[in-house]
């Protein structure tokens, strides 16, 4: 049972639960689903600096800074007893394109040739991780929502800005996939 | 001066809740949170060679994970709202409407940009870390720089 449970998962399973989640937290406390607020909560009660925006009860919050807690414990209860041995399996168009990165490493989720302390200097580390991190908060918050706030929550709510902001997370997405990042790679 | 809806502002993830409880209650949401990380990990959704091969479409994987997702949210909210059905304290749910403004598009584009980049969302950050990606705790610093810095300018922004 549990060396059946530490394949990677098919999407007809994991995405119907990710879909649970959305009644689940109506159900348990009147919450609508989001995860890029938790980052807003952080700034309201750790450096709210006087700008309205992060003028709000936060602690009225707690919930959603608690949520993500547990998305990170998930995430420690996968790596130790979950964990599938097997490198992860990726298309191999994309496996050869990496490879002409020096990308080539598939033990993690993450590229361990990319994402780790001693690339976080290098120019494309950086890049990545820092600039990419910026880009998630700034948008996320520009757009009112990230993925689960608004591809999942809002369209499942029929938002149709909902689905405008969806649209343009998928059409920036392409964009930076496609046309940028290779070069961002290549430095 | 404090503006009583603020809170409501750019955001779809809101609090209805007007019951005041203890701490532990939040215990709800903590496990449901570790059942929603586990998903992520199992599922590759924080995998950032999954967010490639979806932009690039060479794989099904992650549009049949938000579609199959979508389907389950919007069929859920759908009988919420058809039985009218209460939370377990016994609260009418609500949900409040969303209106359009063009940081939906600008700032659309700019996540997706962030998205591509480190290949997750917010969710999949905290997991990352979870799965011993330490290093993407400096991701999610700098994703709250991000929110604060949009906060600070927001007023200036088009919208």
């Amino acid at each position: 049972m549990l060396e059946f449970i530490k394949q990677p998962w098919p999407w007809y399973i994991a995405g119907p639960l990710v879909g649970l989640t959305v009644p689940a937290l109506l159900l348990l406390g009147n919450k609508s689903f989001g995860i890029s607020s938790s980052l807003r909560h952080a700034c309201a009660a750790c450096f709210p600096a006087n700008i309205p925006f992060f003028k709000y009860n936060w602690k009225k919050e707690i919930w959603n800074l608690i949520f993500v807690l547990g998305i990170f414990i998930g995430g420690i209860i996968a790596m130790q007893w979950l964990w599938d041995p097997n490198p992860i399996q990726i298309n191999p168009n994309l496996e050869q394109e990496l490879a002409g990165y020096g990308i080539t490493d598939y033990n993690h989720l993450v590229p361990l040739d990319l994402l780790t302390w001693s690339n976080l200097f290098t120019l494309r580390g950086f890049i990545i991780m820092v600039l990419g991190g910026f880009l998630v908060g700034f948008g996320t918050r520009y757009a009112g929502g990230c993925t689960s706030g608004h591809a999942i929550m809002g369209i499942s709510n029929l938002q149709w800005p909902s689905l405008v902001a969806t649209i343009f997370f998928m059409i920036g997405g392409l964009i930076m996939a496609n046309f940028i990042l290779p070069f961002v790679l290549a430095l | 001066m404090q503006n009583k809806d603020i809170r409501k502002e750019d955001a779809i993830c809101v609090n209805e809740s007007q019951i005041e409880q203890k701490w532990y209650h939040n215990i709800r949401y903590l496990i449901v949170g570790i059942l929603f990380g586990i998903v992520f990990v199992k599922a590759e959704v924080i995998s950032w060679f999954r967010i490639q091969e979806m932009f690039r479409f060479q794989s099904f994987h992650m549009y049949g994970i938000i579609g199959s997702a979508i389907a389950v949210g919007m069929l859920s909210i759908f009988l919420i709202k058809k039985f009218n059905i209460k939370t377990i304290d016994g609260e009418p749910i609500v949900l409040s409407p969303k209106s359009f403004n063009k940081g939906q598009i600008y700032g659309g584009l700019l996540f997706g940009f962030g998205w591509a980049l480190t290949g997750a969302c917010p969710g999949p950050l905290f997991a990352q870390v979870g799965t011993g990606a330490t290093v993407i705790l400096i991701t999610i610093l700098s994703a709250i720089a991000g929110t604060w810095v949009f906060g600070f300018f927001r007023d200036k922004l088009p919208r």
